[in-house]
């Protein structure tokens, strides 16, 4: 069926939604898109909020996916600061917050994620600060400066980026994390005990296994930061980074199968064939994993904002991507691609001390995951065999003097 | 300000102004030239900005940098004049500045 002419509705104008306008349009579709958003800003770059941006290198017209013009000039209808309060599917209609209703032939969920709360008490004082939009941002900018102390919530890959940029901007920073190392979840032990190491390095102090049980404040605002046991770690401000949790409400309440995140097919289309859901918000299928999940990365957006519009524009489906991330803290380049399902070995390439080496997370003699530190080749090579499932040899592997072009085995 | 010419795989040309300060990749992007992923939106993460360099321009956009040519060393479709366009900063004198794209980022 070709749906060039479809009337789009995009609830969500984040990375996903914002890419998946503008590739409708790229790819012919000539129907109206309107794009629903209820932030005040158009489509951005979340990436430099914890970075460049944050750091003062990277200015507001950067982040900006496009230009605001651009959605005029390509008759996109952007409509932010109004949020989507309700999906009646059997109307095919959007109930909005400005009590106004949009009709659809088509919808794309783009909602994302949004930042967990810590449930302790004193979590309501002001500065405390949570890290997920540009408004976000502004706020933890004004708060982090020339000694000005900052106690982070949370050792992920935000909140150790944030900790490295209050660093250069000046600030104390103390990183409290629940777990007895860093990315606990994420990465393994190895890259865990490098990071602590560098960020220790620069200057920040780390509270490991030590929960949060709440905030005290003076005349509304934090001054320090409560622990499980008893001491109160005295701060200015307080970034909370330790998770994010979809916003599947809207599909959820109107009958859409959810599993902690929108349940789509690889076209990005959920139970319902007229509604898609793509980026943060999707739970989807990973055919090289053989399992279906969620992620929270950009190159996650953009693929299935593609495999949406390819859909609804009547284009071949785009071919599988690996999945992959990145990280910058101080001047060091974390890379990773694939993720670390169901591996029996990790194995090492170079050694951390050198600043230098990437971690492979094997399945027999298959990738799943690599994290490449400062090593574009074994990134992007390992992203390859990721994608191919072409064995390697474990020796050549951990061997620094085979190149990654010879690794295959 | 410059004048910048994408030429896509198919020989499609687009003409764009990109402001000084700009980088390459972003000219593309924000003017939704097809062509250019930028999935890391400027990071040196990625390779899928790759961009093919006129001659005649090489030396007029600078030198890359060792990450740079680490990762283009294993992107597709690699030619000596291959950059990545995140890589280049616009200015005054790249007015006129074409670049081609490879047929595929991916
Ligand atoms: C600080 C930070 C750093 C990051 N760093 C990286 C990185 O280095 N690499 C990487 O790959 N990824 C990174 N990410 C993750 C990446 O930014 C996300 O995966 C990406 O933004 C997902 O895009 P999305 O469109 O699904 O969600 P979002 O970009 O979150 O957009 C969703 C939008 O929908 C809006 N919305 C929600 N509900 C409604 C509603 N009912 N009505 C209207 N609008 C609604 C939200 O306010 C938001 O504007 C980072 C994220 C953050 C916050
Ligand atoms: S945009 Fe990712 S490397 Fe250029």
């Amino acid at each position: 069926m070709s749906e060039l002419g479809a009337n789009v509705v995009i609830l969500g104008a984040g990375h996903a939604g914002g890419t998946a306008a503008a590739l409708l349009r790229q790819y012919g579709h000539t129907g109206p898109i309107t794009l629903v958003g209820d932030e005040p800003l158009a489509p951005y770059q979340r990436p430099p909020l914890s970075k460049a941006w944050l750091k003062g290198e990277a200015d507001a017209d950067s982040l900006a996916l496009k230009p605001l013009e651009f959605y005029a000039e390509h008759q996109i209808d952007f409509r932010p600061n109004i949020r989507a309060v309700k999906l009646r599917r059997s109307d095919k209609l959007v109930e909005l917050s400005d009590g106004s209703t949009l009709a659809y032939d088509i919808l794309i969920l783009a909602t994302g994620a949004r930042a967990i709360k810590l449930p302790v008490p004193g979590a309501d004082l002001a500065g405390l600060l949570e890290l997920r939009t540009a408004a976000d941002a502004e706020a933890l900018k004004a708060a982090v400066g020339p000694g000005k102390r900052l106690a982070v919530v949370g050792g992920g890959y935000i909140g150790l980026e944030v900790a490295a940029s209050g660093r250069a901007l000046g600030a104390e920073v103390v990183v409290i994390e629940r777990e007895s190392r860093l990315l606990a979840r994420v990465a393994c032990e190895a890259l865990s005990d490098f990071f602590r190491g560098v960020h220790e390095t620069h200057g920040v102090v780390f509270e490991m296994g030590a929960s949060v049980t709440g905030f005290v404040g003076e005349n509304g605002h934090v001054t320090g930061v409560i622990l499980a046991d008893g001491r109160t770690l005295p701060c200015d401000a307080s970034v909370i980074g330790v998770g994010a949790t979809p916003n599947d409400e809207l599909a959820a309440d109107s009958g859409l199968e959810t599993a902690r995140g929108v349940v789509v097919d690889l076209e990005a289309r959920t139970s319902d064939p007229s509604i898609f859901a793509i980026g943060d918000v999707a739970h989807r299928p990973m055919p090289i994993y053989d399992r279906m999940f969620r992620m929270e990365s950009v190159p996650n957006a953009l693929e299935q904002a593609k495999q949406a519009a390819s859909a609804i524009t009547g284009r071949p489906a785009p071919a599988g991507e690996v999945p992959w991330q990145w990280s910058d803290q101080y001047d060091l380049k974390l890379q990773i691609a694939g993720y670390a399902f169901d591996v029996d070995e990790v194995l090492l390439r170079g050694d951390p001390a050198s600043g230098k080496f990437a971690v492979f997370h094997l399945k027999g003699d298959q990738i799943q995951s690599v994290e490449a530190i400062n090593s574009p080749p074994e990134f992007m090579m390992g992203k390859q065999l990721i994608g191919n499932r072409k064995p390697v040899s474990k020796a050549k592997l951990s061997d620094l003097s085979v190149s990654m072009k010879e690794v295959v085995a | 300000m410059a004048k910048i010419t994408y030429i896509e795989h198919d020989g499609t040309e687009h003409v764009v102004d990109v402001k000084t300060g700009l980088t390459v990749m972003e000219g593309a992007v924000k003017n939704n030239v097809p062509g250019i992923d930028a999935d890391c939106g400027g990071a040196c993460a990625c390779a899928t900005c790759h961009v093919y360099v006129d001659d005649a321009w090489k030396d007029k956009t600078g030198e890359s940098s060792a990450m740079e040519e680490s990762m283009l060393d294993f992107a597709e479709n690699v030619e000596p004049n291959s950059r990545l366009s995140c890589q280049i900063k616009v200015s005054d004198a790249l007015d006129g500045l074409v670049v081609r794209l490879p047929e595929s980022q991916h």
